[in-house]
């Protein structure tokens, strides 16, 4: 029997996956803006923030009104806790973004440090990570859920690699500390987007497995 | 202490005794009345009994057609009188209150019934047989009547009370006003019960002699219209009975075993339309 | 009536989302008004000055405790209070604008309809029981056509179509109870008043009448007391709670559940109250 609560629950979901969009859209262009050292393309990310955090408390608001009114159980308390938690990682997304924006506006002052390759690189792992994740939300694929999970100690590597590359060059140049720093601030960036979407992965996971995947460590069944 | 173990059991034991013979003996007086009606009655039981004539005076064979014609005009004239009222006043009483006009008419509906059957027998004589100058089937049919309303419209009373106030709720919030109420929803739901009722009562009646003494009076012949008096079963067992014929002690016993047949037949049925169940469900 | 905009059953309005200043569309027009409502059983002051809204085309739902009054205010809007002795009722009642103790009141009760807490079909055949307020209202003849459309605007058609002349109560609870809506429905009114509806039926019927709820709202005004407030919090538009005789509350669902203006009414949908 269908329910009229399934209608905010797909509704629920649509406005999540917008709000997903525009995060991804966000580190895409402010990736670009930093790569291109393109200041326009920064402006635009900062502009648009707004439209993220708004869609962050609209979202709030439903889930607060379904858990309240509609008793929700299992598969859908579920769902709607997921997206709650979706919810904040997009924002944070968003607010990195914004950052990397800052930071472009700043770099384009300086001329280029060196020929940006490992950069590049983890802009597209990270925008991978991030619209698989979301995409196995959509799919409710927890096989793909899990390569996002997988695939965060490749970014967290190459961060590695962007800071004892760029420290290098500061300590070997002195003028180009300022432009290398933001570099090094971008590279965290991406690498928090990353991070993100892991727990949106994580996320995924519960909603459809029911199982709590994060901190391996923790002991579950203490004795 | 034993003593008093065996004391109380053999009291237990006597005491269930004495309850299921006496039980028995309740029982066992209906049978015997039946039997006895059976073995005396059943043998003029014929097809003649129920088609002729009573003979002339003296002579053998003829039969007690007027008799069972004339109870049951008078039981269609009963329920003619009878059963309107007492079922419109059973309505007043169960679905309109007050406190003091419903009490007075319980109260005397109650008083009626306690009524020796004769002093209705005479009232219509003094209302009916006086001013008409002779005695009819109207009369008695009246003095029925006046029997039958007592009980049609207490038992009307008590199955329009049982229907449930949730019918007349459900019934009301569509609109309609308490008379409709009543007729289309509590009515027929109590139709089972008050049905029932109505025929006990004439079940009852079917067998009043006293009334009919001095209001049907007694007919040899048929009874043509409404007019004229008329034989009844009750009339004409009194009349054979105490008369001098052997002929006619027999038919007699022939017309009790006849009335008796209609009582019971009418009781059983009854109690197995109602035994059903009510047309309603109980809340 | 403030709201943060987020009644479950309406497409966001992104502007009320974060602004809970701002109310809803005040389009909605009302159809019927209660304005000071005094109701007496005999010496007992059962309801003390209500007054309460009651939107065209939505629902409201009434809570509280037992005994709060939410049944005894129910039954003032299609006057069945007049039914039991000693009753009295001062203030006024307005059914699109006019005073309901005006109007003749059989032709209110066509109005404004009532199912009840128990299921309680007439001892007749399904399709006479649906019939019923359309033969009191003098139409005679078959009334097949207007017979199936209350069937299936209760969502029982289908179940029935076969069986129309069987008595009501070969059904069970659940169908029976969706039968005296159909019967309700027959006469088309404009407002259906429910008391504790569900109250006698288990959850998967009463889910079914949920869900139907939100089917009727779109042609009928809906006002239902119920005794769950989980329940007042599922199907309903706005929410009154009322204690011993008093409106302590009354707002918009979506507000009240999260987040109630009287303690009281916070008190009692926390479960903490008594």
């Amino acid at each position: 029997m269908e329910r009229h609560f399934e209608r905010d629950l797909e509704e629920l979901k649509e406005r999540l996956l917008w709000m997903g969009s525009l995060a991804e859209r966000a580190v895409h262009q402010a990736v670009h803006s930093v790569l291109d050292a393109d200041e326009k393309l920064a402006q635009t990310v900062l502009r648009e923030e707004n439209a993220v955090n708004e869609l962050q408390i609209e979202i709030d608001d439903r889930v607060v009104q379904l858990l309240a009114l509609q008793q929700l159980m299992a598969a859908d308390l579920r769902f709607v806790l997921a997206i709650a938690r979706i919810n904040n990682d997009l924002e944070r997304i968003g607010d990195q973004a914004v950052n990397i924006a800052h930071s472009a506006t700043r770099i384009v002052r300086h001329p280029r440090v060196k020929p940006y390759v490992d950069l590049p690189r983890m802009g597209e792992l990270a925008e991978k990570m991030m619209r698989d994740s979301l995409d196995s939300l959509v799919r409710r694929d927890i096989e793909l859920a899990r390569s996002v999970l997988s695939r965060d100690d490749q970014v967290d590597q190459l961060r590695d690699q962007i800071f004892r590359e760029l420290l290098s060059y500061m300590m070997g140049d002195s003028s180009v500390v300022f432009p290398a720093f933001e570099l090094i601030l971008v590279a965290k960036n991406l690498e928090r987007v990353a991070d993100h979407a892991t727990n949106v992965a994580e996320d995924v996971i519960y909603m459809v497995a029911g199982s709590d995947v994060r901190h391996p460590a923790v002991d579950r069944n203490p004795a | 202490m034993n003593f008093r173990l065996v004391w109380r059991k053999s009291l237990n034991v006597v005491m269930l005794s004495l309850t299921g013979l006496c039980a028995l003996l309740t029982v066992s007086a209906l049978f015997f009345i039946l039997g006895y009606l059976v073995w005396n009655g059943g043998k003029d039981l014929s097809w003649n009994f129920f088609t002729h004539l009573p003979a002339p005076v003296g002579e053998e064979g003829g039969g007690m057609a007027n008799a069972i014609v004339g109870t049951l005009k008078l039981l269609f004239l009963a329920a003619l009188f009878g059963v309107p009222i007492g079922l419109l006043g059973g309505v007043y009483l169960a679905e309109f209150g007050g406190r003091t006009v419903p009490f007075l008419v319980r109260y005397t509906a109650d008083l009626m019934n306690g009524v020796p059957s004769i002093v209705i027998g005479i009232f219509a004589y003094a209302m009916v047989v006086m001013p008409m100058h002779h005695f009819s089937t109207l009369a008695g049919g009246i003095a029925l009547g006046i029997m039958v309303i007592p009980t049609v419209l207490r038992n009307t009373e008590s199955f329009l009370r049982d229907v449930p106030r949730s019918l007349r709720e459900g019934s009301f919030a569509l609109g309609a006003n308490k008379w409709r109420m009543v007729a289309t929803v509590v009515l027929p739901a109590a139709s089972r019960g008050i049905l029932t009722g109505v025929l006990l009562a004439l079940a009852r009646v079917a067998g009043e002699t006293a009334p009919l003494l001095f209001t049907a009076f007694g007919n040899r012949y048929w009874s043509p219209g409404w007019m004229q008096p008329t034989s009844s079963l009750p009339v004409i067992i009194y009349t054979y009975a105490t008369g001098p014929y052997e002929d006619w002690h027999r038919q007699a016993w022939a017309a009790g075993l006849v009335l008796l047949g209609l009582v019971l037949v009418t009781n059983i049925l009854v109690r197995a339309f109602l035994s059903r169940g009510t047309a309603y469900e109980r809340t | 009536m403030s709201s943060t905009g987020a009644s479950a059953a309406s497409s966001m309005d992104k502007a009320t989302a974060h602004n809970p200043a701002m109310t809803t569309s005040g389009a909605s027009t009302l159809r019927m008004k209660v304005t000071k409502l005094n109701f007496y059983y005999g010496k007992n002051h059962a309801l003390h000055n209500v007054s309460m809204d009651v939107a065209t085309n939505k629902v409201t739902a009434m809570i509280g405790p037992s005994g709060c009054g939410k049944s005894t205010l129910l039954r003032t809007l299609n006057r069945m209070h007049e039914t039991l002795r000693h009753t009295r009722l001062e203030g006024e009642i307005a059914l699109d604008g006019v005073n309901i103790l005006t109007l003749d009141v059989t032709k209110l009760r066509r109005m404004v309809g009532m199912v009840f807490q128990k299921p309680n079909p007439f001892p007749k055949s399904i399709y006479e029981n649906v019939a019923y307020g359309l033969r009191i209202n003098g139409h005679k003849g078959r009334l097949d056509e207007a017979v199936e459309k209350s069937l299936r605007r209760a969502a029982l058609w289908d179940e029935v179509k076969d069986v129309l002349h069987k008595s009501a109560y070969a059904l069970s609870g659940g169908q029976q109870q969706r039968l005296c809506i159909a019967r309700a429905l027959a006469v088309d009114p404009e407002v259906l008043l429910l008391d504790e509806p569900c109250s006698a039926l288990d959850p998967v019927n009463t889910a079914k009448i949920e869900e139907l709820l939100f089917e009727l709202k779109p042609t009928c005004t809906l006002v239902i007391v119920t005794h769950n407030m989980q329940q007042a919090a599922r199907v309903s538009d706005s929410t009154a709670f009322m204690l011993n005789g008093d409106l302590i509350e009354f707002s918009q669902t979506g507000h009240m559940f999260t987040t109630p203006t009287d303690p009281r009414t916070e008190a009692y949908i926390t479960g903490r109250f008594g």
